[in-house]
């Protein structure tokens, strides 16, 4: 981890009393005061969301943390040009080991890209959602990534499309992208302010000209304010991306929320920078640091309100493709697809999408009855546990073979799910890593259990020492059902004195970001 | 005829290439590359070279020293 200098605001919001609590002065944007419901992040259930927004976002991962735990996404890397330069960004078109936006493994054509769409689709049949990411900006790449999209919707038309843009060239493609089969666009915004942009963009290319400084962040507001607007107005289902760069852009974040809410963004994805001095970006190079689990849960905090929050972004690769926190791309290179008999299947692929909403609905019902046991129970102890997952909302990973952990809060009031930390895998080969073993407890130090659907002796001995109780009880169950029941019985041991509540320390995000051999 | 890309620099990400007013850039073995007969420098189309604006690896298109500058028919 890297040393914590400068502290912002948000540590010591997070760090006061060693309680999670945003800055009091943000209770502004906290407070739900138009619809007066209590917002739960962008985990909503169709009750928390405008049924026609919930009908277009319910089976796509990255606009539904619900909808994250069963179904996949994947990215095709038709768009290698960008048209601005960031200070976090360091594009690679050839590389395998690092999982990052704007890295990808082979850059494809319109037709490839298609190819490798319905290879996909055949192969994953819960990959609902195609996007066009980059590694470049789609925009600056208009002919390819329409193009890909047209060829898409004509032979696989129940896959959702969407792109994700810096918004430069927002404006001159709105058209297009409303008179297209696109209904979700993600723009990434991280800063109103062109003092502070000037700071992460060092410089655009725009109408001809290239722009540096104040001159090229305001441009670049301008044209992504002016882009959401048009988004709204055309009533095309915009998330906001924002990346968390501290003591430059955090909490200047909590007013880009307000700007982006006002004009009609729907859900706001505020992500850690990533920048390790090996990816060769500016920030990783001069030293700029990410923020820590806690900084980047009290930003997104603060800023939860009537707009929902993104927790569960893994910040993938331009060319990913799997559920979230899995990637499976490696399966589909060019030499693979060549191989590959592909024949779309639509028949099949609903017949097993139909499983996945059982496989959905019992989980819900599952946490609803475990809830329903909680009813009257009061407590002010809120806490967090991390989980093993491979997905479908069950605890069905082993504690060594993990790549991430998912993490809960715990209240009397339910399981939330929070975030996620990365870690490297504990198993190598049959035998666990002791160095990687303190990696993960650093990634997950802020957890008070883990819950696995198994572990060996040995972590399982240091886990506890460090105060984090590994939990293989509930193997192969619902997630929140089980958290839930655990946390009834953790406040049972609390009431009856066996057990002292404490609150836990800050953790790391891991800056890494490598992919680690499976 | 002057603007040449530097091969080993070139990532191939491709903004070079729409730019042109020219059509003077192809890709070529996994670098673009700058046809410097059709090059005009942009002379009389923009007010800098788009291949060098829109580059983002700096110092990686640049002028041909070898050839000479070019001139806008009189």
């Amino acid at each position: 981890m890297n040393a914590v200098v400068g502290r912002g605001k948000y540590v010591k919001a997070a760090v006061d009393g060693g309680k999670m609590k945003p800055a009091a002065e943000y209770k502004g944007c906290r407070a739900s005061a138009n619809t007066g419901q209590a917002s739960c992040g962008s985990q909503a259930g169709p009750g928390d969301l405008p049924i026609e927004i919930w009908e277009k976002v319910k089976n796509h991962p990255c606009y539904s943390e619900e909808a994250h735990h069963h179904y996949a996404r994947m990215h095709v890397a038709v768009a290698p040009a960008c048209n601005i330069q960031c200070n976090y960004c360091n594009r690679k078109y050839d590389c395998a080991n690092e999982s990052r936006p704007g890295v990808v493994s082979e850059k494809l054509t319109p037709e490839q890209a298609l190819r490798k769409v319905l290879a996909v689709a055949t192969t994953i049949p819960q990959m609902t959602v195609l996007g066009i990411a980059g590694p470049g900006d789609p925009l600056a790449n208009p002919a390819k990534t329409f193009k890909t999209f047209e060829l898409v919707a004509k032979a696989a038309p129940d896959i959702k499309l969407c792109l994700s843009t810096n918004g430069l060239a927002l404006p001159d493609h709105i058209d297009t992208i409303a008179g297209s089969k696109i209904d979700h666009v993600t723009i990434t915004i991280n800063m109103v302010d062109p003092e502070i942009g000037a700071k992460i963009y060092p410089w655009i290319f725009f109408n001809h000209k290239r722009y540096t400084g104040i001159d090229a962040a305001r441009i670049l507001t301008d044209r992504q304010l002016q882009g959401l607007e048009m988004l709204s107005e055309r009533g095309i289902l915009c998330k906001v991306n924002s990346v968390m760069i501290p003591n430059i852009n955090d909490d200047h974040l909590v007013e880009v929320n307000k700007a982006v809410k006002s004009r009609g963004a729907f859900l706001h994805n505020i992500m850690p920078l990533i920048s390790a001095p090996e990816h060769g970006t500016v920030f990783g190079l001069n030293g700029q640091r990410g923020p820590t689990a806690w900084e980047l849960k009290a930003l997104q905090d603060a800023c939860e309100g009537e707009i929902k929050m993104m927790r569960h972004c893994r910040q993938c690769r331009a060319d990913a493709v799997g559920l979230l926190g899995e990637d499976r791309s490696a399966e589909f290179t060019t030499d693979q697809l060549m191989k590959m008999d592909v024949q779309y299947d639509l028949e099949m692929r609903k017949g097993y999408q139909d499983g996945v909403e059982d496989e959905r609905a019992a989980k819900v019902a599952a946490a609803q009855k475990e809830l329903t046991e909680f009813a009257g129970e009061m407590s002010a102890i809120t806490l967090l546990v991390a989980v093993a997952t491979k997905g479908s909302g069950l605890i069905n990973e082993h504690f060594g073979h993990a790549k991430e952990f998912q993490v809960y809060e715990l209240s009397t009031s339910g399981a939330k799910f929070v975030g996620h930390r990365r870690v490297d895998v504990y198993c190598q080969g049959g035998y666990g890593e002791e160095d990687r073993l303190y990696a993960i407890m650093g990634g997950i130090h802020d957890c008070h259990a883990v819950f696995v659907s198994k572990i060996g002796g040995c972590p399982k001995s240091n886990l506890i020492k460090a105060g984090i109780e590994p939990v293989d009880q509930y193997a192969h169950e619902f997630i929140e059902k089980s958290a839930i029941a655990w946390f009834k019985s953790y406040l049972d041991k609390v009431k009856r004195g066996e057990i002292q509540h404490e609150q836990r320390g800050d953790a790391a995000i891991r800056q890494g970001s490598r992919i680690s051999a499976a | 005829m002057p603007f040449k890309i530097i091969a080993s620099q070139c990532t191939s990400c491709s903004a070079c290439e729409p730019l042109c007013p020219n059509d003077a850039i192809s890709e070529k073995r996994g670098s673009f590359v700058i046809e410097a007969a059709k090059c005009t420098e942009c002379v009389g189309h923009f007010d800098e070279p788009q291949c060098v604006a829109a580059c983002p690896v700096d110092n990686t298109c640049v002028v041909d020293t070898s050839l000479p500058r070019y001139q806008a028919p009189a």
